[in-house]
């Protein structure tokens, strides 16, 4: 898993689950010890606004700052980056591009975020 | 959708030194354990936890733990803040001032033992250990070493959630479950078992109904509500029962907003449609359970149209959310604590558990698991209760002379009544209060500033806390430290599985709950505390009258241990539910009492019937006219539990203030802009949040946030616990039939801006210090 093999690491993020729940936010920050207002991670938010009769549109998206470093110390380790491995919601993972883009199959809604590295 | 196999096979278990519980890596001690409180919920996750010189210094959830998978909550994330928190208790103090004034002075904890034994002996002596009360928070890591505390050591027959009426969380549902099933049960989303989602037997739950809760951020009862978000990627199917649209609601099949304190006819309604329309299970019906024909009577005096007119939904909505439910099977239910804090409580939960019970979820995989505590380790609240005096455990304050007190199905006392003793002397007095993991005045306490008052006439407090709280600094005479999670060994049984909590380090002179029960409980009856110390009290617990057969560090070299029974399903064909091993339920009849015989003889209507709020616009249409919104309170966040994580920067950056949640239609109607402050009254009382505006909430009603007080203001203003406390308009003594359950989510109010210099001269806190309480309206 460790980033020593040249190809681009990403983060690719199943939004259509993310439940807004801070921990990659808060996971963040401690790892990189950020001061109040700085994030490598962070939500924005879209809704909830109604649709139609049964349909609601409510969906959080974490952007990823320049702060981002995607855990090189942990990720030498064997470990994943610390907001992927607390990723309540099960909605984020960390790995190549290439493998990450395989799970982009079109039935959730997902992107794949790749940070300067 | 999230890959459980391929997430297990990535994980580099070398990095996370499987099968060790503590090891070495570079200058941090790793110590593998679990998390479960102070602070925190009722979960105990999985965490490792670095610490170097005896300090705590990082956090991370532990990857092999199949309870959370190392995935954590902003709260354990942010542990170490809390930990290492410089405004937590150093010292065991004692007041030097009158109460209400910041003026402590540091005793040692032999001076602490000997004062507080001394009263306790004192009290005993002369009026009896029932004129001491012991006073109780939700049940998280306290929950039977406080039990054994005052039942054994005190021997008090009064302990408590003081102020807290209806016994209004959670222990309803174990009850009322007890007495249709015979034992309780939670929605499997795979937690008996160590394989988790990938066992062979668990199957995905087709639907799940959540149902006056947002599990995700409450994560209540032992459930961590992430699990079903898991569920959800691997098919589940959501209804969501909550008048607010939650992350649940926006991703349901069918969103159902209902009338606060109506779902008991809500539920009664589906039951109506799914036997109406031939949807319910024959064959578990006929074969385990009692009482079919008389519910199928009743249910009919509920037709769809009628429930929707009570509960404000649309008729064609429930139908559609009964058949989704009655037609995926599996199907379960995710009930929360709005069951407890309506007036309709006990026939609420038996119209759910008829709901799961007549389209045979129960036991099922998938469905309704049934499940007990870990290895059968069960004492809880009445840990200890055998070292009681007869003549002592009679004293007890009960409530009603018939029905669930009085059969002494609760085991903790009536707090009406014990109020009532607090400040009338009757049948006799009240004389000390020992509090010890709650505070009272600023959570529980319905009708706060009369809960302030009633403890202002106790001769003498001892408040127990990791934090000098609102409650400690208005009435304590004593103020012990107490430790947080990684500074105490302990032990988890709630459910499953059987989890170890390591010391890993300590803050000053706090002490783990563990060590406070077991040195205070030598003194006062040594014989019932044979315990050398904290981890000889775990080993006499887990040993008492479980089956599990190690020691506590057997347990901790494993951190966690399963258990089959939890993980077995259709235990009633199995005969493993009753004690005379047959098969079927372990209640009276042994099949599942759709009319149960408990019920009926605690005096309740055996059937289910929906009952109107107290005040409602049904019930008080003139009170309505002057307070025309619904209010309900008590809605969490992710950054706080109760009152706990409010000193925590981190904390307060992503959550600063109070919230009341109102639809936009209301925040127009009466000239309310995004994070205006507003104030929220009754007859009773008032508080102010700070306005966020949502379409995704009923427009009748507006959602308050509870537990708040201000640990960065002034301490003899009590840390401003009133400004913004729904609990201002609560009322304590209103309950249900059994004496169980309250309206309190289901309130009248009104709303209007705050105005600087306008309708703030005074604030609630100095109203009910200064002013003695709220006047106006009445």
């Amino acid at each position: 898993m460790a980033n020593n093999d040249r190809k681009t690491y990403g983060i690719l993020i199943d939004y259509t689950f993310c439940t807004g729940c801070h921990s990659c936010e808060v996971a963040c920050k401690k790892e990189l010890n950020l001061p109040e207002g700085q994030y490598g991670i962070k939500l924005t938010e879209v809704g909830p606004y109604q649709i139609d009769e049964d349909r609601w549109e409510w969906v959080y998206m974490p952007v990823i700052t320049k702060q981002c470093n995607m855990c090189e110390e942990r990720v030498a380790m064997g470990k994943l980056p610390s907001c992927v491995h607390h990723c309540q919601a099960w909605c984020m993972y960390y790995g190549p591009v290439e493998e990450l883009a395989k799970k982009m199959n079109g039935k959730t809604r997902m992107t794949l975020i790749t940070p300067q590295q | 959708m999230a890959d459980y196999k391929e997430f297990l096979d990535k994980i580099d278990r070398k990095a996370y030194h499987e099968g060790e519980w503590q090891w070495q890596e570079g200058e941090y001690t790793v110590t593998r354990s679990t998390q479960y409180s102070a602070p925190g919920c009722h979960n105990s996750c999985g965490v490792l936890l670095y610490t170097k010189d005896g300090k705590l210094e990082k956090v991370e959830g532990d990857p092999l733990n199949p309870f959370n998978n190392g995935k954590l909550c902003m709260r354990c994330l942010n542990l170490v803040e809390a930990v290492n928190h410089p405004d937590r208790l150093k010292y065991p103090m004692k007041r030097v001032g009158k109460r209400g004034e910041n003026k402590w002075e540091r005793i040692t904890w032999d001076e602490a033992f000997e004062t507080i034994v001394g009263k306790v002996n004192y009290y005993r002596d002369n009026f009896g250990p029932e004129s001491i009360v012991g006073v109780h928070g939700t049940g998280r890591n306290i929950n039977w070493q406080i039990p054994l505390l005052f039942n054994a050591g005190v021997q008090t027959p009064n302990f408590t959630t003081l102020f807290f009426t209806g016994f209004a969380c959670y222990l309803p549902r174990i009850i009322g479950c007890s007495a249709v099933i015979g034992d309780f049960m939670i929605v499997d989303a795979s937690v008996g078992h160590e394989d988790r989602y990938l066992n062979k037997e668990w199957k995905v739950p087709g639907c799940v109904i959540i149902w006056g809760n947002d599990p995700l951020k409450s994560n209540a009862d032992g459930f961590l509500g992430h699990w079903l978000v898991q569920c959800v990627q691997m098919g589940t199917k959501i209804i969501s029962i909550d008048p607010r649209l939650t992350w649940w609601g926006a991703r349901a099949d069918v969103w159902l907003p209902v009338r606060p304190g109506t779902d008991a006819a809500l539920a009664i309604g589906m039951l109506n449609v799914i036997i109406e329309e031939d949807l319910y299970d024959h064959q578990f019906v006929e074969k385990w359970t009692y009482g079919f024909e008389e519910l199928a009577k009743r249910v009919k005096e509920y037709p769809v149209e009628k429930v929707a007119d009570i509960c404000g939904l649309k008729a064609e909505k429930i139908r559609q959310a009964a058949r989704l439910f009655a037609k995926s099977k599996p199907a379960a239910v995710q009930w929360g604590l709005a069951f407890e804090q309506q007036i309709s409580c006990t026939a609420l939960i038996l119209a759910v558990c008829d709901l799961c019970g007549i389209t045979g979820n129960i036991d099922v995989p998938g469905g309704m698991l049934l499940v007990r505590h870990a290895f059968n380790a069960h004492r809880h609240y009445n840990c200890g209760v055998e070292h009681m005096p007869e003549e002592t455990a009679k004293k007890k304050l009960n409530g009603a002379a018939r029905g669930i007190q009085e059969n002494n199905i609760v085991p903790t006392a009536d707090t009406d009544v014990i109020v009532h003793a607090m400040e009338t002397g009757e049948p006799y007095q009240i004389r000390m209060a020992w509090i010890q993991s709650s505070n009272s005045i600023a959570c529980p306490a319905m009708d706060a500033p009369r809960a302030l008052e009633a403890l202002k006439k106790m001769e003498f407090v001892v408040v127990a806390d990791p934090f000098m709280t609102p409650t400690a600094m208005a009435v304590a005479d004593i103020v012990l430290p107490v430790g947080m999670g990684p500074e105490r060994n302990s032990l988890r049984n709630w459910w499953t599985p059987l989890r170890a909590q390591s010391k890993v380090c300590s803050y000053y002179e706090a002490k783990g709950d563990e060590e406070i029960v077991v040195e205070f409980g030598k003194r006062l009856n040594p014989k019932a505390f044979p315990f050398e110390n904290d981890i000889d009290m775990l080993n006499w617990y887990i040993g008492m009258d479980g089956d599990y057969e190690g020691t506590f560090e057997d347990l901790r070299a494993k951190t966690w241990e399963y258990w089959d029974w939890d993980a077995t399903y259709y235990k009633y064909e199995k005969g493993l539910l009753r004690e005379d091993g047959k098969p079927g339920f372990n209640t009276a009849t042994g099949k599942l009492e759709l009319m149960p015989l408990a019920y009926i003889e605690w005096g309740l209507d055996p059937l289910p019937f929906h009952t109107e709020p107290p005040e409602s616009p049904v019930t008080t249409p003139d009170l309505y006219k002057e307070y025309p919104l619904i209010l309900t309170t008590g809605a969490r966040s992710y950054e706080f539990f109760h009152t706990e994580h409010r000193q925590l920067p981190t904390m307060r950056e992503f959550h600063p203030d109070p919230l009341v949640q109102m639809h936009p239609d209301v925040a127009k109607a009466y000239g309310i802009k995004e994070g205006d402050w507003v104030w929220i009254e009754n007859q009773r009382g008032r508080f102010k949040q700070r306005a966020t505006i949502t379409e995704g909430i009923n427009p009748k009603v507006i959602s308050a946030e509870h537990g708040w007080w201000f640990p960065e203001q002034d301490p003899e203003n009590l840390y401003g616990v009133f400004d913004s406390n729904p609990n201002n308009l609560t009322e304590q003594g209103v309950k249900g039939p059994g004496g169980i359950g309250s309206p309190i989510k289901s309130m009248l109010c009104k709303i209007y801006k705050v105005e600087e210099g306008v309708n703030d001269l005074i604030s609630p806190t100095e109203q009910v210090i200064k002013l003695g309480g709220f006047k106006h309206g009445k």
